[in-house]
């Protein structure tokens, strides 16, 4: 058979695209934000605070109360006082009906929420707009339900709720993690001290608002802002029934071994290096559309990212270049337009570090790809990366990189890529992409991840369980069985 | 012979005076530990004094080292994958299995843990409590995925459920006090759920925890699901507790010390810890599918659903 003439798409031409700005000029951010405790919107104990910066063009969007143990304590106390004089005692049915409350009212302020998510975490508004505004919404309402339901959901045992929360969340999801962490604390009767990441306070505060609109009773949820030592306060309260975290692995840990010997509760959802893997069999076009969903959705910044690709040697090449081609339509830089794809990345530190896993994977030996593409001047930005020729033993196969950088690796036989695909101290999720039925459930209870997708990728819901296995954490969020992780089984 | 073990210390007593009322000499066992389908004694060639309550010795039991340990993590870690991977159906029938032998070797059982202290009357009730409980989690075996699964009603065109799956590898402290009925209550819901099994025996309790290992080792458990050594808390919980190929932790000790230092040391490969220390075996509460699904991962597994055509399914 003759060789087939490699056809290569041209994008140098009709390919732009007109910019399509989300307009800002209905957004109110205040000059400076306070923390949220005991319903009041109260100054820092220290009297400091600190900037939240627009990554997309690194300039100050507003002020953020630097909160300490000492404002960690007075909002432990108001949560303990919410608990006992108020909200222990609500009937399921009431608990419940507030939280319908709060889902209506992002709901209503949606647009809003998005814009200021865009605005102060550098995902792009597309993204926040059909993803994580809708879905934190949609979080609140599937728990609401829940709060009047409780003794169905675990046979035999009657369940109670298990007094003051303390959460910690990240920087990639900042309202759709709230959202995760509160929902169902609220709806399993417990009250909330919650701790955005020092990078994205912005929509936790603003969320602050909109629960102080909804009515719900002072010091149900109360939300301190602060760096790492802030979040440490919290977790080692003793008045903390419960510590809730997502986060590094690295950071679990120090929690795991802050907590041992205490009774708290505790849930870890903690990084991940899933595998994606292409087989021969796959529709090669979705697939790769999977790939580009899996890595380079919200830059990267997921701990559940697609970031080992595995590819049947057979259709590598054909994979690869695909690939490519994708890669050169995607378009990096404001994250308000609409057309973006990438978005900017979330601070300066974690550009850092990705930064430093590019050059790792270089001095590894890999061989680096990356679009040409045109970058803002201002703000911090990456290139979707690609890195073929990698080694299993190669860093940036090991580590977390958490941004858009992608090793890709081969295979042949179907023992070589399950033993590949789990080797690896984390386990959050895994794809799978081929069109045989049978090998799909063979690849999918071989995964040793929490959370499996099968020609699709990335994909979250309120009703869906995630959560790891391994070095990721344990307990699960979403769905019935993230209930658990905020009630006593008796 | 039976009837010449019935009384207390009789048996270590003849021996000892070399005089035996039955007239023969008893033939006596060494008790070994239980490691990937063998009973090898403890690498470490060291041993513990087991003695009654009147000071008698009972046995030389073998006092484990942590090479012992790493080598039954190494079993266990073998073993694991085919163990999860057989049939539910055909986990339930080996837990019966060991049920069943263990009823066929009741009064030896009884015997022992009379030798170790215990009423004639506790005894049985232990030993009873114990073959129960086998079965109780037998027919848990093919059943807990269906209480514990779910179908997920996401909003998009996905089919999505969440089953459990076998944490791995776990490792047990067991009770101090209840020798053969805190280790089957902790052994059975551990390999009924698809792990496998580290188990330290009660250190004044040990001798019926190498026999189980015998029954278990006749019932058709693939070598490595189980594993029990022998020796003292105090030295291996530590060793234990560090091993970065151990997914999962029972603590049914007293020692608040100890669990605490597990609980740190835990962080090394985020285990999971399991605190069974207040746990009243002899109970109702000592049995529960929640002890299966204490060491189980929830699995969420994601596929498409296009719809072709359109076409709706009403009739």
């Amino acid at each position: 058979m003759a060789k087939k003439k490699q056809i290569e798409v041209d994008l140098n031409s009709g390919w732009a695209y007109a910019p399509a700005p989300e307009s800002k000029g209905h957004i109110k951010i205040k000059p400076q934000y306070n923390q949220f405790i005991g319903g009041k919107f109260v100054k820092p104990s220290n009297g400091k605070y600190f900037d939240t910066i627009n990554p997309a063009n690194s300039e100050k969007l507003s002020s953020i109360a630097l909160g300490n143990a000492k404002d960690v304590d007075k909002a432990v106390r108001a949560a303990r006082k919410a608990y006992s004089e108020v909200w222990s005692k609500l009937s399921g049915k009431e608990r419940g009906k507030y939280i319908f409350r709060i889902a209506r009212l992002i709901q209503e302020r949606a647009r809003e929420f998005s814009v200021i998510e865009s605005l102060d975490g550098g995902k792009t508004i597309r993204e926040s707009r059909d993803v994580d505004v809708p879905l934190a919404a949609n979080h609140f309402f599937y728990y609401a339900g829940w709060a009047d339901k409780l003794e169905y959901a675990f046979p035999n045992k009657r369940p109670t709720s298990l007094g003051v929360a303390g959460q910690i969340i990240p920087w990639n999801f900042p309202l759709l993690m709230a959202a995760w962490k509160i929902a169902p604390a609220l709806a399993a009767g417990n009250t909330v001290v919650l701790k955005p990441a020092e990078t994205t306070s912005l929509t936790a505060l603003k969320l602050a608002e909109l629960i102080k609109d909804s009515g719900l009773p002072d010091g149900v949820v109360n939300i301190v802002t602060g760096f790492g030592d802030t979040g440490a306060a919290i977790v080692n309260h003793p008045d903390v029934n419960k510590v809730a975290f997502t986060g590094s692995t690295g950071v679990g840990k120090i929690i795991q071994r802050a907590i041992a010997g205490t009774n708290k509760k505790c849930t870890l959802e903690l990084g991940g290096k899933a595998a994606n893997i292409i087989f021969e069999d796959a529709s090669i076009n979705q697939a790769v559309e999977g790939i580009v969903n899996g890595i380079y959705f919200n830059q990267g910044h997921v701990c559940c990212a697609g970031s080992r690709l595995f590819v049947q040697e057979s259709v590598y090449e054909e994979v690869i270049r695909k690939l490519k081609d994708r890669m050169n339509t995607l378009i990096v830089g404001d994250p308000m337009d609409k057309n973006t794809d990438i978005g900017a990345i979330n601070s300066k530190e974690q550009l850092d570090i990705i930064n430093k896993y590019i050059k790792i994977g270089q001095q590894e030996g890999a061989e680096f790809y990356q679009p040409a593409c045109k970058l803002p001047q201002k703000g911090n930005w990456c290139p979707p990366t690609l890195f073929t020729n990698v080694s299993q033993s190669s860093r940036i196969t090991q580590e977390e990189i958490f941004g858009p950088v992608l090793a890709v690796q081969t295979f042949r036989t179907v023992d070589e890529v399950i033993a590949k695909a789990n080797n690896t101290p984390y386990g959050l999720s895994a794809g799978i992409w081929t069109d045989k039925g049978a090998k799909i459930f063979n690849m999918t209870t071989k995964m040793r991840a929490g959370v499996v997708w099968a020609n699709t990728y990335n994909k979250f819901d309120p009703t869906s369980p995630f959560g790891g296995y391994k070095e990721s954490g344990f307990g699960r969020e979403g769905g019935l069985h993230g209930l658990s992780a905020y009630l006593n089984l008796n | 012979m039976a009837k010449t073990v019935t009384k207390k210390n009789v048996k270590v007593l003849e021996n000892i005076n070399g005089v035996a009322k039955t007239n023969r000499l008893l033939v006596l066992k060494t008790y070994k530990i239980y490691i990937g389908g063998k009973f090898p004694r403890t690498e470490s060639g060291r041993y513990y004094e087991l003695k009654d309550s009147s000071g008698n010795l009972l046995a030389n039991m073998c006092l484990s080292s942590r090479k012992d340990y790493r080598n039954a993590v190494v079993a266990a870690r073998g073993a694991s994958g085919p163990w999860a991977e057989r049939a539910a159906f055909n986990r339930s029938q080996i837990l019966y299995r060991i049920g069943e032998m263990l009823e066929g070797r009741r009064a030896q059982f009884v015997d022992e843990l009379m030798q170790m202290g215990s009423s004639k009357l506790s005894a049985e009730q232990e030993v009873d409590l114990s073959i129960d409980r086998l079965i109780y989690y037998a027919g848990w075996c093919d059943k807990y995925t269906q209480i514990f699964s779910s179908i997920n009603p996401v909003a998009s065109a996905h089919f999505n459920f969440s089953v459990p799956e076998a944490t791995g590898v776990v490792a047990a402290i067991t009770s101090e006090s209840t020798g053969l009925l805190g280790l089957v209550s902790i052994i059975a819901p551990v390999i009924a759920g698809g792990n496998s099994i580290i188990a330290l025996a009660s250190e004044t309790h040990a001798l019926c925890a190498i026999s189980f290992a015998e029954v278990i080792n006749s019932s058709d458990v693939p070598g490595g699901v189980v594993n029990i050594i022998t020796g003292k808390e105090d030295e291996l919980h530590k060793h234990m507790s560090t091993h970065m190929d151990v997914n999962s932790f029972i603590y049914a000790g007293s020692n608040a010390e100890h669990l605490k230092t597990i609980q740190v040391n835990a962080a090394d490969n985020v285990k999971r810890i399991l605190d069974y220390s207040k746990v009243e075996w002899n109970s109702e509460e000592g049995q529960s599918p929640y002890f299966i699904s204490d060491h189980q991962e929830t699995k969420t597994t994601w596929h498409p659903i296009e719809n072709i055509g359109g076409s709706s399914s009403k009739y």
